[in-house]
């Protein structure tokens, strides 16, 4: 491939990954609103579009005129600072995640025939890229919180801080075992290292492979990790005002709830990829539609993690901080640590 | 060559991060100067090739250890710090020390600079290779080098528990 076509190609794809991440961003807000109106029996937004469906359009509009107040007493440089941080790691972070095979579209101009991989770049090492930009994003929540000025803000950037180191412990243990079964620190092996059935009927996916317990382990961190409920207490309302961004108005408000959602994506995505088997799926029918059916499997499944997290949201209540705390620590790190040692036995066993 | 113009690029932001974090008279500045002389050096360890490094450097160092110091700081409340005339010893011992620092590094730069030094990109630095010293070539010292982080973080835990507590053989939840 000459540097030509591989800066076109980057170029293309990077475009249009981040506008699918940021239009999947706003409509798992719309998708929010509706599902819990719709457990709350109401109906949800209904006025802008049909089903509401042009509500986050109109969302954004508002957020952009909206009055942008900046308190006297905030810290200003890391005030203004801090959602950009929450944002750019947040959006960064997809920039490994593959979606789909290779696709090679026909001979194009003069740069012979373009073939590349559903992904923005392949890594050997992956999936740390992926942590060590997700560990990166805590920055953007602690310094609003302590920019802020506020004691509830403080509050909420300390409680996330503390949370989010944590619950990245068990997360990262938790992967370890996948590491181990698959062999590769890149996700596109792990992915193809999930092909294929056990005895035939039973997809080889890692979830299936011995991973189950991994699976519920990185579920629940992934929940704490993003700050979503039962462990949404650095925003905890009733307690903190609004935490880290009671401070926030305007786009900067909205920048952090980007932020959110964004990072929610990237879990749902690592979540498919690690244990759920990635893009792997039946494949049937004519041959565009075997060429389409891996993403849309990978979609479907990433969607299936998106409404978990909006169920989960309106179904429990929020943890109290020491339990939260004692679970992670006590609770979830054990079970994390004896399931590498259990993979790893299991392993050096077979081989 | 575009390889040497990013290494020179995160070298430079390496070194102004590291003088940021001197000038800056706020803690949490300065704090945030480290993080981004990690973040460079993490850079610069990906452009020679050690990947696997250059990983570990931003989770553990950029993504874990500055997070407590940046939760230490905000718990603090440290405020600004007052600027003061300079003290004496300062200048006796930092002028030369920094002359000699750097007479030392320039001397090295120019005379054992050898053209057989690791090109930038040709390290082995892959998981892999990284295994296979941490768990077969140096196994002990390793192991060894766990246990005493094991025996710092208990030796913590005993001096920040009280000590009626202690006495009680343990501390009480709640």
């Amino acid at each position: 491939m000459t540097i030509t076509a591989f800066i076109i190609i980057s170029l293309i794809k990077s475009l249009a990954i981040v506008f699918i991440l940021l239009t999947a961003v706003a409509y798992s807000v719309w998708l929010e609103r509706k599902v819990s109106a719709h457990i709350q029996n109401r109906w949800g937004p209904t006025r802008v579009g049909p089903f509401g469906l042009l509500q986050p359009m109109a969302d954004g509009v508002k957020f952009i005129f909206k009055e942008d107040l900046t308190q006297p007493h905030v810290y200003k440089p890391l005030y203004i600072a801090s959602p950009i941080i929450a944002v750019v790691f947040a959006i960064t972070s997809i920039s490994v995640i593959p979606f789909g095979n290779a696709v090679s579209i026909g001979p194009i101009g003069k740069f012979g025939p373009w073939g590349t991989y559903l992904q923005i770049t392949d890594l050997d090492i992956g999936l740390l890229v992926v942590l060590g930009i997700t560990s990166m994003g805590v920055y953007g929540v602690a310094l609003a919180g302590w920019s802020s000025n506020n004691k509830y803000s403080l509050l909420g950037g300390l409680r996330a801080s503390a949370q989010m180191i944590s619950y990245e412990v068990s997360l990262g243990l938790s992967l370890v075992g996948v590491l181990i079964v698959s062999g590769s620190l890149s996700l596109r092996d792990i992915v193809d290292a999930q092909g294929g059935h056990f005895w035939g009927f039973i997809p080889r996916w890692n979830i299936f492979h011995g991973q189950t317990l991994a699976f519920f382990i990185y579920l629940i961190s992934a929940y704490a990790e993003t700050n979503r409920t039962p462990f949404d207490l650095p925003e905890a309302e009733s307690e903190l005002v609004a935490g880290y961004h009671t401070e926030y108005s305007a786009m900067k408000f909205a920048m952090f709830f980007m932020a959110e959602y964004a990072n929610m994506v990237t879990v749902a995505c690592l979540a498919t990829l690690l244990f759920l088997g990635g893009w792997h799926g039946p494949i049937f029918g004519p041959a565009i539609l075997q060429e389409i059916m891996p993403v849309v499997w990978f979609c479907l499944k990433v969607f299936f993690f998106m409404f978990l997290y909006v169920w989960v949201r309106w179904t429990l209540p929020r943890f109290r901080y020491d339990q939260l705390m004692a679970f992670g620590w006590k609770v979830l790190l054990p079970l994390s640590i004896a399931n590498i040692v259990a993979t790893a036995l299991i392993v050096a066993w077979r081989a | 060559m575009f390889h040497l113009i990013l290494f020179l690029f995160f070298g430079a932001i390496c070194v102004a991060g590291a003088v940021n974090l001197l000038v800056q008279s706020h803690p949490i500045n300065s704090a945030l100067s480290l993080i981004v002389v990690m973040g460079a050096l993490a850079g610069e360890y990906l452009l020679l090739g050690a990947e696997f490094v250059a990983a570990v450097q931003v989770i553990v160092y950029a993504g874990a250890i500055m997070v407590l110091f940046l939760i230490t700081i905000m718990l603090l409340n440290a405020g600004k710090e007052e600027r003061s005339k300079g003290s004496r010893v300062a200048i006796l011992l930092g002028v030369p020390g920094v002359v000699i620092g750097g007479a030392l590094i320039g001397w090295t730069i120019l005379e054992r600079s050898n053209p057989s030094a690791v090109p930038i990109g040709a390290l082995k630095g892959d998981p892999t290779v990284i295994a296979r010293l941490l768990f077969h070539d140096f196994l002990l010292p390793f192991e060894v080098t766990s246990v005493l982080i094991l025996i710092a973080i208990m030796g913590a835990v005993v001096l920040a528990s009280r000590p009626e507590a202690v006495a009680r053989g343990g501390r009480k939840d709640g």
